[in-house]
């Protein structure tokens, strides 16, 4: 920090460093829950998808497929938004 | 009993060679007898990082195929005489390792051996995966960078489902967390990753702290580990980090930012 950063506005943006580990918090969370799934998940979203788009036409981004453990059974848990 | 400890970190360039040469100078240098093994096939590097690259007559992929005995690949350090560098292969394919061949060089070396340091190279394909196999230890190097630290928790879930500890039901591969390339300036300014931050995301103990340093450098462009250089940052906290392998407890050194003098205070730099 020297006396000419004080003349930038650095009040308003996060720190980069903040942003990095909101960023990774996500991404990691994300990439596990996908990695302790079930192999045959990504292809039962494709056809959970292809079922609903010959009825509505939604984007890949407007369905969530989950499976989560709970305790000895499994739940699968499909999300759709249906655009209005 | 031999420790096999691999050397990953799935990104490239976050100092695994590096850290496998200082980390295994370290262990030598504390009376453990250590043989640091490139799993690099293609791409041979601790060599030169350890100052013995012309001193290579046969490798590790040699040894597997039966061409050369361990004794003859072997290569004895010349600065410590319980250090020893069984070198990649510069011309073979990486699909030269299998399990069953990595698996005899091992069980060979675990004769001979306190500890066996595994430097893995970047990626998850068949050498990461070959490197980190058998491994006891892992001890995964991670830059703080989001690419680094992500690429980190793919190594773990790998360590956690590939490996043979996992395939066969036995205790998991024990994690640690090495940063290395921290800069406490960057930190302290809000541009970089701080230590908590990546143990809070990557969930695993910590081993050690390496500092961006200078001394790097200066010790690959020697092929001389950096724990050599005693009164370097980067030097001491290797050493540092070895000792808490050893389960010493260390206090973590280097985290704070140096203090700047007045006229760079004021005017930056």
């Amino acid at each position: 920090m020297s006396i000419f950063d004080l003349f930038r506005d650095n009040s308003k943006t996060p720190k980069s460093a903040h942003v990095a580990k909101e960023r990774l918090k996500v991404i990691v969370a994300h990439e596990r829950h996908q990695r302790n799934a079930p192999d045959y998940l990504p292809a039962l979203q494709r056809d959970i998808m292809d079922v609903i788009r010959k009825y509505v036409d939604i984007g890949p981004e407007q369905l969530q497929v989950d499976i989560n453990e709970e305790g000895n059974y499994s739940i699968l848990e499909v999300n759709v938004n249906l655009p209005k | 009993m031999a420790k096999i400890v691999v050397i990953t970190s799935g990104k490239g360039g976050v100092g695994k060679t590096t850290s496998s040469a200082a980390i295994s100078m370290g262990l030598a240098l504390r009376g453990h007898k250590t043989v640091v093994i490139d799993f690099d096939i293609g791409l041979r590097n601790l060599d030169i990082i350890m100052n013995c690259e012309r001193r290579v007559v046969f490798d590790f992929v040699n040894v597997i195929q039966q061409e050369a005995s361990l004794n003859q690949a072997l290569i004895k350090d010349k600065r410590c005489d319980n250090l020893y560098i069984l070198p990649a292969s510069q011309t073979r394919d990486k699909d030269a390792l299998t399990k069953e061949g990595v698996k005899k060089v091992l069980d060979d070396l675990a004769e001979q051996f306190d500890y066996i340091v595994c430097d893995s190279p970047a990626g998850i394909e068949q050498g990461a995966q070959m490197a980190l196999y058998y491994a006891d230890e892992a001890i995964v190097v991670t830059n703080p960078e989001v690419s680094s630290v992500r690429d980190s928790d793919r190594i773990l879930g790998i360590l956690q489902s590939k490996s043979f500890r996992a395939e066969n039901n036995q205790p998991p591969v024990r994690e640690h967390l090495l940063i290395t390339r921290f800069d406490p300036e960057r930190v302290a300014r809000g541009d970089m990753l701080d230590v908590p931050d990546i143990e809070e995301i990557l969930a695993i103990p910590l081993l050690g702290i390496i500092p961006e340093s200078q001394a790097v450098l200066n010790a690959s462009n020697k092929g001389m580990p950096v724990v050599l250089d005693e009164k370097s940052d980067a030097g001491q906290a290797y050493l540092d980090t070895v000792a808490r392998f050893l389960g010493e407890e260390k206090p973590h050194r280097f985290l704070e930012a140096q203090r700047k003098g007045f006229l760079k205070r004021v005017f930056g730099g």
